[in-house]
């Protein structure tokens, strides 16, 4: 039989790289679903948890589920990129969700929506070069009464107006910096 | 078997026959398609082979629809032609009006399904999607505003490359089919092959052009341009001239050379002479000490990348020899350089190759001069070359003969073989079943290794005391399934022969898109295209590479001994392990 282990087998190496990427966790959950005979059928189960994890679906830790579960790297970033719930981007410290449902359509949420991107210089699905907000658009929120509504963490903010969007992000600016010296960064 | 109707004629078909072939075979009728391919998995994504099936409520996809027992199919009723049109139309209003500056104009597959579907003007106006084209890449380029994504591609890469490089990325009007990350193909696990081009039925997927290069350095007075041609170009470069399929073509092409103002004209086929004595005095070595078997050999460049990518614990394994083309152009560019007194910087040498990852192959840092030049300048593949004849106005079918220029234009029979699966290691055996034996074989003819088939095992006794054990592998699926049996020591080979592309070089990424009534990984194309080799090399007189009387004289006046320090400089190479490592 022939030796698999030859000075050109990058095998290990790349192994490793692809653990160093992922937490202990991770890597054990892939394993044990990389036992099974359809192992490519976890590949959404672990890229759940490799969200939950890192907060979004970097390009090292795609590759090294890839390598792990043994499963192409096209066919990870094709499911990554086919469902809204995976994130290939670091998502804000603050999450806005802005409600695009009816009833907030058409009290006037594209006008608030508008007056967000403008103030933060981002378009829906990114995230202020300093991390701090992430805007996106979601559906209904079952708050229909206070339309339109926004959604920052999970907070709601109801009657909302453009002219109020300054003052709400200026308080989680003043949030973020208190909590900062608080935590001594 | 199964009854049923098609267009009010009864037809009665083995079960488990689609509608499609049942049209087909029972009454000639082709209906339209795109994404449909026999040779890959279904998708039914296109909708173009939609039909009529009575009591089904909506159009039924016939390449993917089972017959049944009194089923009642409609293949062109008015509403169905409608219906077949609009879809054709939608595909093209989400398509670059370009047909006039594209590549594939008048061998579109896009084109001739809106001609035939009746298409004549454009009556739905919308957004259309817009894409990154990716044109600096080495060998393949990449225009999705061109895709249709019917996945052709993506199968091919991952059904009979086994490199799945390709995917569909995104959703809905922003899908886009692209390696991992949307990486450019240079940076991700792509082969080059370019097999995505050939399944291709539009243009999303063409060679990275190198004609523009080629025309200036012909057009230069300082720079002597030196061609040579592949052995596959000879089978396939008068199928764009209307020459029947399978006929070499090797005198008309090298006439059509001469006129474009190449100043030499010399066989890639002589190297493959060299090819093979480098290569079964390594096995030789190998097979003596026993160590290091199964030899794997290297010509395949797509092979190669694959080998460093996928499989690089057996880089140890592979042929050290350079593939034809780079010992041609090393020697171009070193003994011919000498013998001639021209000044290798102002020696220009082009590839012409059934490939394109010999596009890749010519810009390897391992590849160059000690002045850190390419040792192959450009590279065209067998479409370039035809349409630059056609540029030049020259219809190569009506060309007298030509004859390569010597020294490096002479070539044995088992070279001209090399352009199909098996024919490397036809050759190779032909050469050292004599060096084994001390007398050349009975035959020089090994039936055994010749078909067009993607795999193949053979036992060949060589003697009373000797069976060889050879592999041959086209389609790389084809060719890990040896190695894995090799790797997990199900199996052991004394050699194995892999080819990249589907019935090796002549089904090559860079050959003209098959003519009317084939298409690719077609088994009578690829037939007649070997037909055309193997009739050449019946033909000659001498069918061993070392008995090649322009190789010994190369060794003699210059190389030394086959194997020696020189040759290893000049005809060697080495592989290194690249990422991003591919998932086999």
């Amino acid at each position: 039989m022939m030796p698999v282990t030859t000075a050109t087998n990058n095998r290990e190496e790349v192994r490793r790289r692809s653990i160093e990427a992922l937490t202990p966790e991770i890597v054990a959950y892939i394993e044990t679903c990389a036992q099974d005979a359809h192992a490519s059928s976890h590949l959404i189960g672990v890229l759940h948890k490799v969200q939950a994890h890192f907060g979004y679906l970097g390009r090292e830790q795609m590759d090294a589920v890839a390598q792990l579960l043994q499963v192409p790297a096209s066919k990870v970033t094709g499911v990554a990129t086919f469902y809204h719930f995976f994130r290939l981007e670091p998502r804000g410290r603050f999450v806005i969700n802005v409600c695009l449902g009816t009833a907030c359509y058409v009290k006037g949420a594209e006008r608030v929506a508008d007056r967000l991107c403008e103030e933060l210089g981002i378009h829906f699905g990114e995230t202020t070069r300093d991390g701090l907000f992430s805007l996106e658009g979601t559906r209904c929120l079952g708050t229909c009464g206070l339309a339109p509504v926004i959604m920052i963490e999970d907070r709601i903010f109801g009657d909302m107006t453009p002219d109020q969007v300054p003052a709400l992000l200026e308080k989680h600016v003043l949030q973020a910096q208190r909590e900062d010296r608080q935590n001594g960064d | 078997m199964v009854t049923l109707t098609i267009d009010d004629v009864k037809v009665t078909v083995p079960k488990d026959t689609t509608i499609m072939a049942a049209a087909e075979t029972q009454l000639g009728i082709k209906i339209p398609r795109l994404c449909y391919h026999p040779d890959l998995s279904m998708q039914g994504s296109c909708r173009v082979c939609i039909v009529e099936v009575k009591g089904v409520p909506f159009y039924m996809a016939s390449c993917s629809v089972n017959v049944w027992e009194g089923m009642e199919v409609q293949t062109n009723s008015p509403a169905i032609r409608q219906a077949r049109r609009d879809i054709v139309e939608l595909l093209l209003d989400n398509h670059p009006r370009a047909c006039l500056t594209c590549d594939r104009d008048g061998n579109c597959e896009l084109q001739n399904v809106a001609y035939a579907t009746g298409v004549r003007e454009r009556l739905f106006a919308g957004e259309r999607k817009r894409f990154p084209i990716e044109e600096d890449g080495s060998a393949v380029d990449r225009n999705p505003e061109k895709c249709i994504l019917c996945g052709r591609c993506v199968r091919t890469c991952e059904e009979v490359q086994g490199v799945h490089n390709l995917s569909q990325q995104g959703r809905g009007f922003t899908t886009v089919v692209s390696p991992a990350h949307n990486d450019n193909m240079d940076g991700s696990v792509c082969i080059q092959c370019g097999q995505c081009i050939a399944a291709c039925p539009t243009a999303a997927f063409t060679e990275h052009d190198n004609t523009e290069a080629v025309w200036k350095a012909l057009a230069d007075p300082k720079k002597h341009v030196v061609a040579q041609t592949a052995p596959a170009i000879r089978a396939t470069i008068g199928e764009g001239f209307g020459m029947a399929l399978g006929t070499p073509a090797t005198g008309k092409l090298v006439t059509a050379l001469r006129r474009l103002g190449f100043d030499r004209v010399f066989d890639t086929n002589f190297t493959a002479d060299l090819t093979i004595v480098e290569e079964a005095t390594e096995f030789l070595n190998r097979f003596q000490k026993g160590e290091r078997l199964p030899l794997l050999t290297s010509c395949s460049p797509g092979w190669v990348n694959f080998l460093e990518k996928f499989y690089p614990e057996l880089i140890p394994y592979a042929s050290t020899c350079r593939s034809p083309m780079a010992m041609m152009s090393s020697l171009l560019k070193s003994y011919y350089a000498e013998q001639t007194g021209i000044d290798p910087k102002d020696i220009f040498v082009v590839g012409i190759m059934p490939c394109t990852a010999k596009k890749f192959e010519s810009r390897r840092p391992e590849l160059r001069t000690a002045d850190g030049l390419p040792e192959t300048d450009a590279v065209l593949t067998t479409r370039e070359l035809t349409w630059m004849i056609k540029n030049y106005g020259i219809n190569l079918a009506a060309l007298p003969d030509g004859s390569f220029d010597s020294p490096l234009g002479e070539s044995s029979g088992a070279a001209d073989i090399f352009g199909t699966t098996g024919g490397v290691m036809e050759a190779a055996l032909r050469m050292a079943v004599e060096k084994i034996t001390g007398a050349p074989p009975e035959t020089m003819e090994f039936a055994d290794v010749r078909a067009v088939e993607g795999l193949r095992e053979r036992e060949l006794k060589v003697n009373d005391q000797l069976t060889l054990r050879v592999g041959v592998a086209n389609g790389l699926t084809n060719a890990k399934t040896l190695l894995d049996a090799v790797l997990s020591g199900e199996k052991e080979f004394h050699i194995i022969e892999v080819m990249a592309c589907p019935g090796g070089c002549i089904g090559g990424g860079g050959q003209p898109y098959p003519p009317e009534g084939y298409r690719i990984f077609d088994k009578r194309l690829l037939a007649k295209r070997a037909e055309a080799l193997y009739s050449i090399d019946g033909a000659k007189t001498v069918r061993s590479s070392n008995h090649n009387p322009a190789i010994k004289k190369l060794y003699t006046d210059y190389l030394g001994t086959p194997g020696g320090d020189k040759a290893h400089k000049l005809l060697h190479t080495r592989y290194q392990p690249r990422l991003p490592r591919g998932i086999r």
